[in-house]
């Protein structure tokens, strides 16, 4: 008795019980979901996906086996992005093994059909698998593309002075991303001046200092100044054991420590464009009040 | 071979650099610039690569050898223009172009020549 032929006839059997089949698949499908999807949703689901797995069984239908692989790869990329564990999305496709075994199980000559079909349910159960894990794959890689450009935001300071905001882990990647949005903002906005701010940045080590500095040179290429802020206690602490030269490169602790600089280099003076600038009693001596 | 043209312009020699970078072009350039700066005794040479998209290790360094020599006449020399890519580039091999200034674009590097002068 060959694989063929056995299919067919358990093809044929489940069409003839397909109700009832359905019926006890959808059963089982949403006790495991435990009440996020409604019986009625979950049979409609299920009854295409049988018609179709009966349809693949029977081996007349040529398309029935890609169409079921799209089906099945839609129905569990879906199930991934709306936060189902992969128990309960898997258990879409095994559950059907136990709704037609305690059907099969009285029929005692089905075994060897049985055994087929049980095959290849575990095939579209990997299937599942796959398609559940990519999809979650995705989710990642999106999120991490989102994280990479809410994270690097090039913020104009003053006239001609930009600020860079780090926040989190510097890795490679995030460094040629800020490299990349420094130095074209720095040429579209014609600033001679950047702030690279590391308040945010939770770890300083060699690498990351490494970063930092092929930054600045490039930045020093284009013909614009770097100054490092935003410097704490621990990450200075962590420089000088660590004997991280910055060079001629200057750093202040914090960011209106930068920018006071900056101006001054530029002999402008903070306040002087806006009245009640930042920084002001900074500038102006405080005047002894009246008696 | 393509020429670079070097204009004078007061004090201050610009090269504007407008076509694909050969080896032999730049060697050239640095010839004609050598000759130009013995000839006119200009304080400033301002180089803008604006046009300039690929910038090889000699390359670079042929512009950091460009402005040792101008040194040696006295003259400063500020590269203008960069593009933001050529840049990062240039990081990554390792050249920060120690003996040449640099500015945004043209109009920023004669200040910066007019402001050391």
């Amino acid at each position: 008795m060959d694989v063929d032929s056995s299919q067919q006839r358990m093809a044929a059997y489940m069409r003839d019980h397909q109700d009832k089949v359905v019926g006890r698949w959808s059963e089982i499908v949403v006790a495991g979901l435990r009440g996020r999807s409604s019986v009625a949703e979950v049979r409609r689901e299920l009854e295409d996906l049988y018609s179709l797995v009966v349809r693949a069984m029977s081996g007349v239908d040529e398309q029935a086996a890609g169409e079921l692989t799209a089906v099945l790869t839609e129905l569990s990329g879906s199930r991934a992005r709306n936060g189902f564990t992969p128990r309960e999305t898997a258990l879409g496709v095994f559950a059907l093994k136990d709704a037609v075994f305690e059907l099969v199980a009285d029929v005692a000559d089905l075994a060897p059909e049985y055994l087929a079909f049980s095959r290849m349910i575990d095939d579209l159960g990997l299937l599942t698998f796959e398609t559940y894990a990519a999809a979650r794959e995705q989710i990642i890689a999106d999120q991490a593309t989102a994280m990479l450009e809410l994270s690097t935001p090039v913020i104009r300071l003053w006239d001609g002075v930009i600020a860079v905001p780090l926040v989190g882990a510097l890795d490679s990647a995030r460094t040629q991303l800020v490299m990349e949005k420094l130095l074209e903002t720095l040429v579209a906005t014609g600033a001679d001046h950047a702030v690279l701010d590391i308040t945010g940045v939770s770890t300083v080590d060699t690498e990351v200092a490494q970063h930092l500095l092929k930054t600045v040179s490039a930045a020093r290429l284009l013909g614009a100044e770097c100054i490092v802020s935003g410097i704490r206690p621990q990450v200075a602490q962590t420089i000088v054991s660590l004997g991280i030269e910055f060079g001629d490169i200057a750093t202040k602790a914090t960011l209106a420590d930068a920018l006071a600089h900056v101006l001054n280099r530029r002999g402008q003076r903070l306040g002087q464009r806006i009245g009640q600038g930042i920084g002001q009693p900074r500038t102006e001596p405080q005047k002894p009040g009246p008696a | 071979m393509d020429r670079v043209p070097i204009l004078k312009i007061g004090t201050t020699l610009f090269v504007s650099i407008q076509i694909d970078l050969q080896d032999e072009s730049v060697v050239r350039l640095q010839e004609d610039l050598a000759d130009e700066l013995a000839a006119t005794g200009a304080h400033g040479v301002i180089i803008d690569i604006t046009a300039v998209e690929i910038v090889d290790s000699f390359i670079g360094r042929m512009l950091a050898m460009i402005g040792s020599i101008s040194r040696l006449f006295d003259a400063e020399t500020v590269l203008v223009g960069m593009r933001p890519a050529v840049a990062i580039t240039l990081t990554e091999l390792g050249l920060s172009l120690r003996g040449v200034r640099t500015a945004l674009n043209a109009e920023k590097g004669l200040e910066l020549l007019n402001g050391s002068a």
